[in-house]
């Protein structure tokens, strides 16, 4: 049960980017293709999840045991810096069609502060290593979500007539508003 | 390029918020009052400013190839000292933006400075430049801030003028977004208008 209502409340109550703002920039950077925003959303849950397991692990049997809880976030930056190099390095060698499909996506995402921002947020809830895990997943699938509605939306307002001064990102912004006004109607769900 | 025309690019011409459109997350998350984008803001300024003249200090000790890692190292260290710097003396203000100071680190704004400006530039360059990219973050920030806290609350700085609540969804999410969307259009046609 307890997982269900981390599940939900990840994905659409406290949706990752449209009610925490995290990871706002490849949000209105890349969203403009569907389809790239999939790639996006795939790389991003890939590196989230293992940096939410690292991280927790980490705090735990290093940071908190010899007390030194302020290193924390440079030591979660490294490690997700050095897990983004890490999964770059290994899809080169066992998936070259996927590192080509994800292109400059992959290096973006050590400054994507959704990841760090799970990965802090699941430390500071104090979950045990299965709900962090199920915590990284369903944000990881909360902002893929936002990520293809949004592009989607984004598609078919390029075939729209908006005023000029609108042009852009100012409609993204106020389309994406009104996106998240949407997910309010969530809240209260759980 | 004058000392004065790279101290002030920062607040119109390419500021990071309406025109570069970098470290968007703290944007839209913190400002749900004008006091708290100037904290933001202002926290932030430190970091850019002591991150770019230390990266434009070592920038030639360090190989290019580990030169993104080695900046995010260095604004992480001065990321932790304005956490708990802020932790010790602003706690209310500490409390308020929460989870934001330490995300500071991945802002792309100081990393994007880092990279941009201060890995080619002269250290007495890199400061000003930071300290004007900064405060025109600041600045933006509070003039989101300032917007929101003025229709969702009806005060400013904390300094109420009208009775009752004033329209709440500018204080949630959705108004955040929305708000933003309309000052960009705005500065852009003040852009439009000096160029």
């Amino acid at each position: 049960m307890d997982y269900i209502i981390i599940i939900i409340s990840a994905i659409f109550v406290n949706n990752i980017v449209l009610n925490q703002f995290f990871g706002i920039c490849p949000f209105i950077g890349v969203s403009s293709k569907v389809e790239t925003s999939a790639g996006m959303a795939g790389a991003v849950t890939f590196v989230m999840v293992i940096a939410t397991i690292v991280t927790y692990l980490l705090q735990k049997y290093v940071l908190d045991a010899y007390g030194i809880a302020f290193m924390q976030t440079i030591t979660f930056i490294f490690v997700i810096a050095a897990l983004v190099q890490l999964v770059e390095i290994i899809l080169k060698k066992v998936s070259p069609a996927l590192y080509q499909a994800l292109g400059i996506f992959l290096p973006l995402i050590t400054t994507n502060c959704a990841v760090l921002g799970v990965a802090i947020l699941a430390v500071q809830k104090d979950y045990n290593l299965m709900e962090s895990v199920v915590f990284a997943i369903s944000n990881a699938i909360g902002f893929g979500l936002a990520l293809i509605i949004f592009a989607g939306l984004r598609e078919h307002m390029d075939m729209v007539n908006i005023p000029k001064g609108m042009k852009g990102v100012p409609i993204a912004f106020v389309v994406a508003g009104l996106l998240a006004l949407a997910f309010m109607g969530f809240a209260g769900l759980v | 390029m004058s000392q004065w025309k790279n101290f002030s690019k920062g607040f119109f011409k390419e500021n990071a918020v309406f025109v570069l459109f970098l470290g968007l997350c703290p944007t839209l998350g913190v400002t749900t009052s004008a006091i708290n984008g100037l904290g933001m803001g202002l926290a932030t300024t430190f970091v850019l400013v002591m991150s770019n003249l230390v990266v434009s200090l070592v920038k030639s000790q360090i190989p290019d190839k580990v030169r993104i890692p080695s900046f995010i190292v260095i604004i992480a260290s001065f990321v932790t000292m304005v956490e708990l710097l802020m932790q010790a003396y602003v706690p209310a203000l500490f409390e308020q933006l929460g989870l934001f100071i330490p995300l500071i680190v991945v802002n792309c704004l100081v990393l994007g400075r880092a990279e941009a400006f201060a890995s080619k530039n002269s250290v007495f360059s890199s400061i000003i430049d930071g300290l004007g990219m900064g405060l025109g973050f600041a600045m933006a920030l509070t003039i989101l801030g300032g917007v929101r806290e003025i229709l969702g609350s009806g005060s400013i700085f904390g300094f109420k003028f009208i009775e009752g609540d004033g329209m709440l969804v500018f204080v949630l999410a959705p108004g955040a977004f929305i708000a933003l969307g309309y000052l960009i259009v705005l500065i852009n046609k003040i852009n439009k208008k000096t160029a």
